[in-house]
């Protein structure tokens, strides 16, 4: 019963509710870092290992911390701290732990401290009144499937791209303007998983 | 006097911040469904933007430079709690309409951009009044891709009917859904492009404008000084790596030259002994 609502929640959170197409979380690294599938797919690692991180911690602070005591409005300035300083951490931890993965992932995660996706979720993980599950749970899958989301798109538009440059486009849709058009021409694509659910 | 106003108009006009320097496309286009919405927005990012801006104008000299994006991060997101706040108690329909995106005002890099290129350098009244400046820019813009979206979304303006009353009419309902957002967006930097206003996407200076580099479309995830440097280390690398290419390049070329000079000096000492040789006979 709980692992199929725990499905639903992440189809929902990865693909109905893409977190860039549908909801506008994170364009900035989307229509950045995606000229080429490589840096695409490094970046879209970084999200998901910091998302989730992002997601438990967070959601745990909530739960423990700021719930009890009513101080549920902090909760902005406590998450973009949290976040900041956890991105800091995870990459001194990588640098001494795992240099392989620093190595791949290492230069996108600066970058990730501000990218409004981070925030959002973890936002949104707090806010669902009733998620029907344990909420730090609830929190991981949710989170796990945004970025999941995150990584799909980004890695799609990135293929996309790398044929674009090769066609043969109007001079005042070069460069940006093609890109948001093949953007909205994917995010009607993914109007469509509306129906899964 | 002169100086507020000019600080004023640039943010309104000259370095309007979203059409020229393309800052905080994720509010611009995901609360953009209705021009209401957009002034919403809009408003709310001012307000922010104005005591945020006014705060650290106070506090610049005071705050040392180490730990000064910890303190224009709390300062932002304290001032963004506030508005949050008052949103939710005296236009609660705004609220619901807006819902993530107000607490996400911490993260639009408008607002550190602006604290980190221009509120640290200046007084608290001149910043203050950039804020405004910019914040009403930014404000009017969405506020225009809004209307924009609704108009052929919904058939209404500012929710007054317009299209609605021609009979048989039917709205274009993609433009009030995500996708629309997106086009309306590609089809105005196209035309930025085709007019050849100034904008972010066609001007190559228009990266390096602010401290965070400015153009959020172009961004590798909104740039700030951390990575700033990485990425100046790695531009830095780049140039290295051509210039040493370009070196290279030049000596192949000129050992080239040089043994094409050798060689034909050689031919001429070998014409010469044959000249020679030919005498002697």
């Amino acid at each position: 019963m709980i692992a199929g609502k725990l499905f639903i929640v992440l189809i929902s959170a990865a693909l109905v509710n893409n977190v860039i197409l549908s909801r506008f979380l994170g364009l900035c690294p989307f229509l950045g870092i995606s000229k080429s599938i490589k840096t695409a797919a490094g970046m879209g690692g970084a999200v998901v290992f910091v998302i989730t991180i992002a997601s438990v911690v967070c959601s745990t602070i909530y739960m423990t911390l700021l719930e009890p005591r009513g101080l549920t409005y902090l909760n902005t300035i406590v998450f973009i701290l949290v976040i900041a300083c956890l991105v800091q951490v995870v990459e001194m931890v990588m640098k001494k732990m795992m240099h392989s993965l620093y190595e791949a992932l290492g230069i996108y995660l600066p970058l990730i401290t501000t990218n409004c996706a981070v925030l959002g979720i973890a936002l949104e993980n707090v806010q669902e009144a009733n998620p029907g599950m344990n909420r730090i749970l609830y929190s991981v899958v949710n989170g796990v499937g945004a970025s999941l989301g995150f990584c799909i798109s980004i890695i799609l538009m990135a293929g996309i791209r790398e044929r674009i440059q090769f066609n043969d486009i109007t001079k005042s849709f070069k460069g940006m303007p093609i890109v948001l058009v093949t953007a909205s021409l994917m995010a009607i694509a993914f109007c469509g998983f509306s129906g899964l659910i | 006097m002169n100086k507020y106003f000019k600080t004023f108009f640039n943010g309104i006009i000259t370095e309007n911040p979203t059409f020229v320097l393309m800052l905080g496309m994720c509010p611009t286009l995901a609360v953009t469904t209705s021009a209401i919405n957009g002034i919403g927005m809009g408003l709310s990012t001012t307000a922010v933007l104005m005591l945020a801006n006014l705060l650290i104008g106070i506090l610049h000299g005071i705050i040392p430079d180490k730990v000064r994006i910890p303190s224009y991060i709390v300062i932002i997101a304290t001032f963004v709690t506030v508005v949050d706040l008052v949103l939710q108690a005296f236009v609660p329909s705004l609220y619901s309409a807006l819902g993530i995106y107000i607490p996400l005002i911490v993260v639009n890099c408008i607002i550190f951009g602006r604290a980190e290129s221009f509120a640290s350098k200046n007084g608290p009244l001149l910043s203050l009044v950039d804020g405004l400046g910019m914040g009403l820019g930014f404000t009017g813009a969405i506020t225009i891709i809004g209307l924009v979206r609704e108009f052929f979304g919904a058939g209404t303006a500012f929710g007054i009917d317009v299209l609605g009353r021609i009979p048989g009419f039917t709205p274009i309902s993609t433009f009030i859904m995500a996708p629309g957002a997106l086009f309306v967006v590609a089809i105005l930097t196209a035309l930025q492009n085709k007019l050849k206003a100034p904008s972010a996407t066609n001007t190559p200076e228009g990266e390096a404008r602010m401290a965070c580099g400015g153009n959020c479309a172009n961004c590798a995830g909104a740039a700030f000084v951390h990575n700033k440097e990485l990425i100046d280390k790695r531009n830095a690398q780049i140039e290295a790596e051509k210039a040493a290419a370009k070196k290279a390049a030049a000596e192949k070329a000129a050992a080239a030259k040089m043994a094409a000079a050798e060689k034909a000096a050689a031919g001429a000492v070998k014409a010469a002994a044959n000249a020679g040789g030919e005498v002697k006979k």
